[in-house]
Formats: structure tokens, sequence, C-alpha cells
């Protein structure tokens, strides 16, 4: 299925983008990052937070068609 | 007019104060964040923020919730500002106002920690020898759920 990844801070220099399009194998959240990990060679995502369709989600969370996943390192702002 | 907002524009403190001064209250506790030059040894040129708009607007309007359970006569206006930040530009404006003073203090307070632990917002400092994406600043541990810790704030 189709899943729409967005990218933040380093992760998005890491990438090269802020946003890429993924045609995910598995249904998790989990699944998802390892393919994130390996194709865009995405450091410390052991310490981002997970968005899925702006809400906070985890690893188990089950995604489906045309979800908006966004990985989230630790946030800075203030 | 929304509570809660991300600006690329320059923050009026003034304006902000005005939107939570009413008759029922009797103190206004405006919290500015401001960019600051000197980090340890490390000299700041400019900032960068970031933000995952749609949602850090969600999220600052969940911290104007929770303050509206534990502080239920405060009333609290956010704005963050996003891009390019010089020394001394304000980052981030919070504005409580309350019958009495303690509970503006205190919900202003939670509020800036809050930011700091829930709302996708990231800065990058660009030094004269580079830069870098902060985070991590409240020193929490790895986010191994996935999910934030929700650490209350003892009032």
């Amino acid at each position: 299925m189709k899943i729409k990844v967005l990218l933040f801070a380093h992760l998005q220099e890491e990438a090269g983008k802020g946003e890429v399009e993924l045609e995910l194998q598995g249904d998790t959240v989990k699944e998802l990052m390892a393919v994130m990990e390996k194709e865009y060679r995405l450091t410390r995502l052991p310490q981002a937070m997970i968005a899925v369709n702006e809400e906070f989600a985890d690893e188990e969370t089950v995604l489906k068609e045309g979800d908006s996943v966004a990985i989230l390192p630790p946030v800075s702002g203030g | 007019m929304n509570s809660c907002s991300i600006t690329r524009e320059p923050i009026k403190v003034e304006e902000i104060a005005s939107r939570v001064t009413r008759p029922e209250a009797g103190a206004v506790a405006l919290f500015i964040g401001t960019v600051r030059e000197l980090t340890g040894d490390k000299r700041t040129l400019y900032l960068e923020y970031q933000a995952y708009e749609a949602m850090a607007v969600k999220k600052l309007e969940q911290i104007r919730t929770e303050i509206g359970e534990r502080w239920p006569d405060a009333q609290v206006v956010i704005v963050h500002r996003i891009g390019r930040l010089e020394i001394t530009d304000i980052a981030v404006a919070i504005a409580v106002s309350t019958p009495h003073r303690d509970s503006a203090y205190e919900a202003n307070r939670y509020a800036i920690e809050r930011i700091k632990e829930i709302v996708p917002i990231w800065k990058k400092e660009h030094w004269e020898d580079g830069e870098e994406w902060i985070g991590n600043q409240k020193g929490t541990q790895e986010y191994k759920t996935g999910k934030p810790e929700v650490t209350e704030i003892e009032n």
C-alpha cells in the first residue's frame, strides 16, 4: 500500500527531501521505519517519535492505504 | 481568531497579551522566548526553526486544553515563529490570564515545558564553523515507544 512519509530537521536533510511516497509491503510503523532506514540511510531513528495522520503513534501502530506518517526527531521548539 | 498559531512574521507581544486581557483577569503572565547568542562556548549567528505545522497547531491547542483542565479560569494564547530568526528575535510568546497571579505563572510555565515535549518544532543553530539541528533539550531518553514521555508537572 502507498504511504506518505514526512521528514523533518536532520532527517529531511539526510533524505534530501521532506516528503516521500512509499510502497510498503508490511503494515506497521516498525516495518516502515526499517524501509526508511535502509533506503534513505536515516540516522538517529531510535530517538524519533512517530505521528500517523498528525497524532502520536508507536511502532506497533497498523497503517492503512493513504496514511501520512511523520518521523519526528526530538523536538526543540520554544 | 485561533488561540494558537505558527507564524513566519515577527511576533507582536502586546497584541498577544491583549487577546487574553479581560475584566475577570487580575493577572496576565507573558513569556517571551528569544534567540540567545551564546550556548556554552558556542556563538550562534542565527537560528532556523522548522515545524510540522498542521500537527504543531494541534499540539499547541492540546496544551491549551490541558491548561484549561488544570486551571479552569485561565485563558491562553501561544504563538511560535518559524523560519530564520536573528539573535534577540522572539521565537515564542505565551500569554496566560487568570483572576489571580499564582495560576497565571504556573500555567504559563506549564505551557513552555509542554511545548518542549510535544510540539513538533525544531531549531537549527548556525555558527561560524558549522550548523546543527538541536534536539532533546529536556534531556529526555530515547523515545523507545515512539511516543513522547508524558510527565506531569507538579503544581
